[in-house]
């Protein structure tokens, strides 16, 4: 019922504002200055759409800022950390990092956090876009099976980390409780091709990095900061292969990058190209022609770059190690015409072999853990084959074995 | 068989009878002693006398029949002032739990109201929160388990292992007085669940109590036994006396006397 009549409010206000908009258009030109943006009236209500990652939602655009209803659910659920390890994963909206929320400068937010009945632990949300105690944690402490609301205004544009901070606070962000939350400047962020959502965080298991089965949230190593995975949205390869992001040359690609921790820092860095514009940390001050850029943990930046070449384009977190050990990997595919004058493709040579194969490890150790029983049957040797292949080949030399031209080459052996 | 020895085994057997009536539907004892519990008042260590406490968590059939006979506390009759609307919600009807959940599993979906009502129509009544913290510290072999890393991470485990409450009572581990489930299966009801107030912002609370991190400073064992600890605080934080969860069940405990009176009599 209530849901009903919302929408009905919300289809109704839109028609409304389209009539408005057409009869004072010509009226609308005088733009209203106000000393404050805590003074920008928010007219109407809407609901906000959230996108899971690596989506984000439509721009602001011209619209005015209004009462934005953000509806978001406390999942705790069980998925896949990398090939044959699972782990149980809590988060907002039922994905890591949590669903992106939308809005712009002067915008009342009513927050509606729900926690699942299902639902072990009673949790929060502290928006670092709030000006409150908090940031909203006190008001939206919330039992499994329950909702809480709390409202707020966007006082300062810019990307935003939000994050669970309920107590134990480092085990919630450690298990996945974080996103972001953009609040745009009055007539929004310049247009850009393509859009996308990547967030970083650190986990920790029980188990090795690899090691199969169900791997519990291990806090010893979490206070010792020891990861077992670095990965780009919550797990390995949510960004490579099938998953990869695209553009097309020529366009211009922006990219919001959060880091949730809980522990480390990231390195972002995208090999092949050069980030053209970096709103550095997420704020109003823009760098440009940035190689990497650092994004502390409950940060994020916001990056921009023109693709000029066709190619795959490789995002990592340049402590280079976790990209290629611990997941901190994904791909940026770019279609379309070769351009001989910006890149020849002529050499031979990689253009970015940060460790060459021989030095790189096989995840192994002396003593065989207790799932790392041999494999016994042929199916079994391929399967176990492949999580490994997945685990260490895949991140350069792709599904197939073809790799990247010009950067990882093909792993075929040629019979003569 | 001597006449003699005859007349002591049956006194020894009636001994044994009587003794295990006087049990009460399977509860076992707790010596009574003193712990530090997290949020200690005056960073003090708590008494706790000895009491008896429910070998497992009140089951879905044992609810049933209590509802039978208290017919205020059905579904569509409990006082709306004793339910948030949730109570029960996952049981078919008034009188019946349905197909879906198991007899044998602990009832959960209960106000606070209706826990306590539940234990004091049986003589007994709600644990309060020390005494719970104090039986919860066993594990299988050792009173004060706290401080053993395995069991603390064990614990943890736990708390992020998926839908535990649809097993049946006696699936956990039996600990050192011999109380089944007290982690593992269903979060529980205490009888002033509330009397340690975390606001929701967890971090001002660790400021607040600087008694919180008194001698953990090293990072350890005791870290570990603080942070699970801190999930069953904040819970029980995050909860009101009318709410009810689909994770929070309740046992009943009553005091070693009575027990004692019952036996002279």
């Amino acid at each position: 019922m209530k849901i009903n009549t919302t929408k009905k409010l919300v289809l109704r206000s839109t028609q409304l504002a389209g009539v408005a908009s057409l009869l004072f258009s010509c009226a609308e030109k005088e733009k209203k200055v106000y000393a404050s943006t805590a003074e920008i009236p928010a007219i109407r209500e809407m609901t906000a759409e959230l996108t899971s990652p690596p989506h984000v939602p439509t721009p602001v655009g011209k619209r005015k800022a209004k009462k934005l209803i953000v509806d978001m659910e406390i999942l705790e659920l069980e998925s896949e950390m990398t090939n044959g390890v699972r782990y149980v994963y809590w988060t907002f909206g039922g994905t890591v990092p949590g669903s992106f929320i939308r809005t712009r400068v002067g915008d009342e937010v009513e927050f509606r956090l729900k926690n699942h009945p299902d639902n072990k632990l009673p949790h929060n949300i502290d928006l670092h876009a709030v000006t409150g105690p908090g940031g909203g944690a006190e008001s939206s402490f919330v039992a499994p099976g329950r909702e809480k609301v709390f409202s707020f205004k966007t006082l300062n544009p810019g990307l935003y980390v939000y994050h669970c901070a309920t107590a134990p606070v480092g085990m919630h962000i450690a298990n996945g409780m974080y996103g972001l939350i953009l609040v745009e400047p009055e007539g929004g962020l310049p247009r850009v091709d393509k859009e996308y959502y990547i967030m970083q965080g650190d986990f920790y298991t029980k188990g090795a990095n690899g090691e199969r089965g169900l791997q519990p949230f291990d806090m010893q190593k979490a206070v010792n900061e020891h990861a077992d995975y670095v990965v780009f949205n919550g797990s390995v390869g949510a960004l490579t292969g099938d998953n990869a992001i695209t553009a097309n040359v020529g366009e211009t690609v922006r990219l919001f990058v959060g880091n949730g921790g809980p522990n480390l820092v990231s390195s972002f860095h995208v090999i092949g190209e050069i980030f053209d514009k970096v709103y550095v940390e997420g704020g109003d001050l823009i760098n440009e022609n940035i190689q990497t850029t650092l994004i502390p943990a409950g940060g994020a930046a916001i990056v921009e770059f023109k693709v000029d070449v066709p190619g795959t384009l490789i995002l990592v977190d340049h402590s280079i190690f976790r990209a290629f050990n611990k997941g901190a990997l994904g791909m940026l595919k770019v279609e379309g015409e070769e351009n001989k004058k910006i890149y020849s493709g002529e050499l031979r040579e990689g253009i970015y072999l940060p460790e060459g194969p021989g030095i790189q490890t096989m995840p192994s150790t002396d003593e065989t853990p207790e799932s790392e029983i041999p494999a016994k049957t042929m199916a079994e040797k391929m399967e176990f084959g492949k999580a490994t292949f997945m685990q260490t080949c895949f991140a350069c030399h792709l599904g197939e074995g073809q790799g990247i031209p010009e950067a990882f080459p093909p792993l075929q052996i040629r019979i003569i | 068989m001597s006449p003699f020895i005859r007349i002591a085994i049956t006194f020894i057997c009636s001994i044994i009878v009587f003794t295990t009536s006087a049990q009460r539907n399977d509860m076992a004892e707790v010596k009574g002693g003193t712990y530090i519990p997290l949020y200690g008042v005056d960073s003090t260590t708590v008494d706790v006398q000895s009491f008896k406490m429910d070998v497992y968590p009140v089951t879905n059939r044992e609810y049933l029949n209590f509802v039978k006979e208290n017919p205020q506390w059905q579904r569509s009759r409990i006082k709306r002032l004793f339910s948030d609307g949730s109570y029960l919600s996952d049981w078919e009807g008034d009188l019946s739990y349905g197909e879906k959940l198991k007899p044998n599993a602990p009832v959960t979906s209960i106000s606070w109201f209706a826990a306590k009502n539940y234990c004091e129509l049986q003589g007994k009544r709600l644990p309060t929160v020390d005494e719970w913290e104090y039986a919860a510290m066993a594990d299988q072999t050792t009173a004060d388990a706290r401080r053993k890393e395995s069991y603390n991470q064990q614990i943890l485990d736990w708390y992020e292992a998926l839908k535990t409450f649809k097993k049946e009572i006696g699936s956990t581990f039996k600990n050192y007085w011999g109380i089944y489930d007290l982690h593992g299966l269903v979060w529980e009801w205490t009888l002033d669940f509330n009397s340690v107030l975390i606001s929701g912002e967890s971090r001002k609370d660790v400021d607040k109590d600087s008694n919180l991190f008194c001698g953990s400073a090293a990072v350890g064992a005791t870290d570990l036994m603080n942070y699970a600890a801190f999930m069953r605080y904040a819970l029980r934080g995050s909860l009101k006396a009318n709410y009810t969860m689909r994770n929070l069940g309740f046992r009943c405990v009553a005091p070693l006397e009575n027990i004692n009176e019952n036996h002279s009599k």
